[in-house]
């Protein structure tokens, strides 16, 4: 079965550190992001389990067998480049082909191949076609198309849609979630963009400066980020950080106390800006609103609480003036803990 | 602003065109007719003179065997020279600039290199004496010994003109983005068939444009050849030279002239039908 095992990855590039140490265990059949800012060292690891780069140290395991010093074929594994690399000098359906045909799979397969792959991909009018005449969403489809083509255990994207327009992105998401749903295939997908993350993710992995900072479902690491960084990530707008006082293990804050796990006499409280909902002032939390902006769907707030910046959001229904005073209510169960000096989260329900 | 004045880009590249009509298709004009006239008249004489001529066969069949024998070794040896080059990732540069040295040396100073090093008292024969392979001098060079002549010649216009073809073709591998191979390689294409189905389709305008001007230089070979077999070898551009200066007739060496030209300009006409290079399958 094609499960990952990323055991304890290191990689440096001279002196340069790039990877400092990453575990990660992926299910079979799951699809996993990578999900970090642009340097991370996403495309770094993904490279290193395609056997493109050598890891400085550490072990990769595919269904139970180390794959560290196998050449790329041997790990049964397809790869999608952020720029498609789709060979210009072939048809889409050699394209699609290539890599049966490196298999000396007999006519008869790569045709059914070719033809189920296009079939999901919808990329059928344009078999004989070059790429060159194709749109970057098209070509986009014959890359996936050329991957899902020899069936493989593993399947790795890295950013495979960041060159697409926006409303494409939308759709080719979508599409590629039915498409990999159905192949049933392990994915390892790489990204910078947490909506993107979000979407498709059983998992995610976000990676911050050549490390791992939080692994979990898209809900959890949105809901109760392990870090600072993390919260600050994903999601927009970002997490907010409010550093408070607090007495005999507890914070108050308006008519509302919350016993926290924290040690010293401070604590940050990471809020969600949608969490929040409107109260008289002095109640709950007090936002003091610099610009409120009517986004549609919402009311984006944004300003200070206890001297420090804030974004919350409230619904679209409600009217608040600039440099009006808000009181906001806070959910317990939606908030998160973190403390001040490492900025690493407090364990949820303590 | 060209909008409102349009002659000014043909203003613009006037001079260029005029200085290329003088320099160029005048004196081609004139070749031509030189060639193919006698007296002010038009006639094949220069051309039967040619064709009856000696050394016209073996000048063609040895300009030929050079080009068959220089042309297809250069481009190998340059493909795998860029190969290697693009594989490495510091002192690239250092090498490259030692690899295109000959090319900043004119083929006649080239081919006196080579003959500091094959004429009877030269390096090859030191080296091979003092390891005891030889007993005495030995001369490659002469008429009685055509196939080292040959080999000679060969290496020299090697070692000579392989810089340029490599730069031509670094250049195109340079264009090829690593992904392709990347992509081909995960998808179990082994370092040969990369390279066969992958860069070398990639690089076919470099290709072509390497190979259309190292044949139509190779037919131009002149310098290097006389430096090391003087007459023992004739060429056709030898032969021109000969009539021009040593048989003071023009139209027979504009002859031999014409014949060249019209060897390129077929050579450059295959190379473009055989290498079709269509811009929709480039990347
Ligand atoms: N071949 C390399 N040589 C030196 N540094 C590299 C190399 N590849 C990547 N890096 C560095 O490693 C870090 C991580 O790169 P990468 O994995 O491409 O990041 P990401 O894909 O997350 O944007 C970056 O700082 C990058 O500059
Ligand atoms: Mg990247």
């Amino acid at each position: 079965m094609a499960n990952i095992v990323i055991d304890n990855i290191k990689k440096s590039f001279g002196a340069f550190q790039a990877l400092k140490g990453v575990s990660l265990t992926i299910n079979d059949g799951e699809f996993v992001s990578l999900l970090g800012p642009s340097g991370c060292g996403k495309t770094t690891l993904l490279r290193i389990i395609a056997g493109l780069e050598t890891a400085t140290s550490g072990d990769i395991r595919i269904g139970e067998r180390s794959v560290i010093g196998l050449p790329p074929k041997d790990r049964g594994l397809a790869m999608v480049f952020q720029n498609y690399a789709v060979f210009p000098h072939m048809t889409v359906f050699e394209n699609v082909a290539f890599g049966l045909r490196m298999q000396k799979a007999d006519e008869a397969r790569v045709k059914k191949q070719v033809e189920k792959a296009a079939g999901l991909l919808h990329i059928e009018p344009y078999l004989d076609r070059y790429p060159n005449k194709l749109s970057g969403g098209q070509r986009q489809r014959v890359a996936v198309a050329r991957a899902l083509a020899v069936e493989p255990g593993v399947l790795l994207m890295d950013e495979p849609l960041s060159n697409l327009d926006a409303l494409l992105r939308l759709e080719m998401r979508t599409e590629l979630k039915t498409v990999l749903q159905e192949a049933g295939t392990t994915t390892i997908y790489v990204t910078h963009d947490q909506t993107e993350a979000m979407g498709l993710s059983d998992r995610i992995a976000v990676v911050h400066d050549g490390r791992i900072e939080q692994v979990g479902t898209p809900v959890e690491v949105y809901n109760h980020p392990a870090t600072r960084f993390v919260g600050s990530f994903i999601g927009n707008p970002p997490m907010n950080f409010i550093t408070m006082p607090v007495n005999n293990g507890q914070v108050a804050v308006g008519a509302q106390t919350f016993a926290v796990p924290a040690k010293g006499s401070e604590i940050v409280l990471g809020l969600r800006g949608e969490t929040v909902e409107r109260t008289s002032t002095g109640q709950g939390l007090d936002i003091q609103v610099r610009v409120a902006e009517p986004m549609g769907p919402h009311l984006l707030l944004t300003g200070s609480i206890l001297g420090q910046p804030a974004r919350v959001i409230l619904p679209a229904t409600e009217a608040v003036k600039n440099g009006e005073i808000v009181g906001l209510k806070l959910d317990a169960s939606r908030l998160t803990w973190l403390s001040p000096e490492s900025g690493v989260s407090y364990p949820v329900a303590a | 602003m060209t909008q409102n004045r349009p002659w000014i880009p043909y203003a613009l590249i006037l001079p260029s065109v005029v200085f290329l009509c003088l320099l160029f298709v005048v004196p081609l004009v004139q070749t031509i007719w030189l060639a193919i006239s006698e007296n002010g008249v038009p006639s094949l004489a220069n051309m039967r003179t040619m064709a009856g001529d000696l050394n016209f066969g073996r000048s063609l069949i040895n300009t030929f065997l050079l080009t068959l024998a220089v042309v297809p070794i250069q481009i190998i040896m340059a493909l795998t020279m860029g190969s290697m080059v693009s594989k490495m990732g510091g002192g690239r540069e250092t090498i490259l600039w030692i690899w295109t040295i000959p090319l900043g040396i004119s083929d006649l100073a080239a081919g006196m290199v080579w003959l500091s090093i094959l004429q009877n008292t030269g390096y090859l024969n030191s080296i091979l004496f003092g390891m005891g392979i030889i007993e005495r001098q030995t001369a490659w060079l002469t008429y009685q010994t055509p196939v080292a002549l040959f080999i000679g010649i060969a290496i020299a216009e090697i070692w000579r003109g392989t810089a340029i073809v490599m730069i031509i073709i670094v250049a195109g591998l340079n264009q090829v983005p690593k992904e392709f191979k990347e992509a081909a390689e995960i998808f179990g294409a082994s370092q040969w068939t990369r390279f066969t189905r992958i860069t070398l389709p990639l690089i076919r305008p470099a290709l072509q444009s390497a190979l259309i001007l190292r044949t139509v230089l190779a037919f131009e070979v002149f310098a290097v050849v006389y430096t090391l077999g003087g007459r023992n070898f004739p060429v056709l551009v030898g032969e021109a030279y000969n009539w021009q200066n040593q048989n003071q007739n023009y139209g027979v060496a504009a002859a031999y002239a014409v014949l060249i030209m019209v060897i390129s300009l077929a050579a450059t006409l295959v190379y473009l039908k055989a290498i079709k290079v269509d811009p929709e399958r480039l990347p």
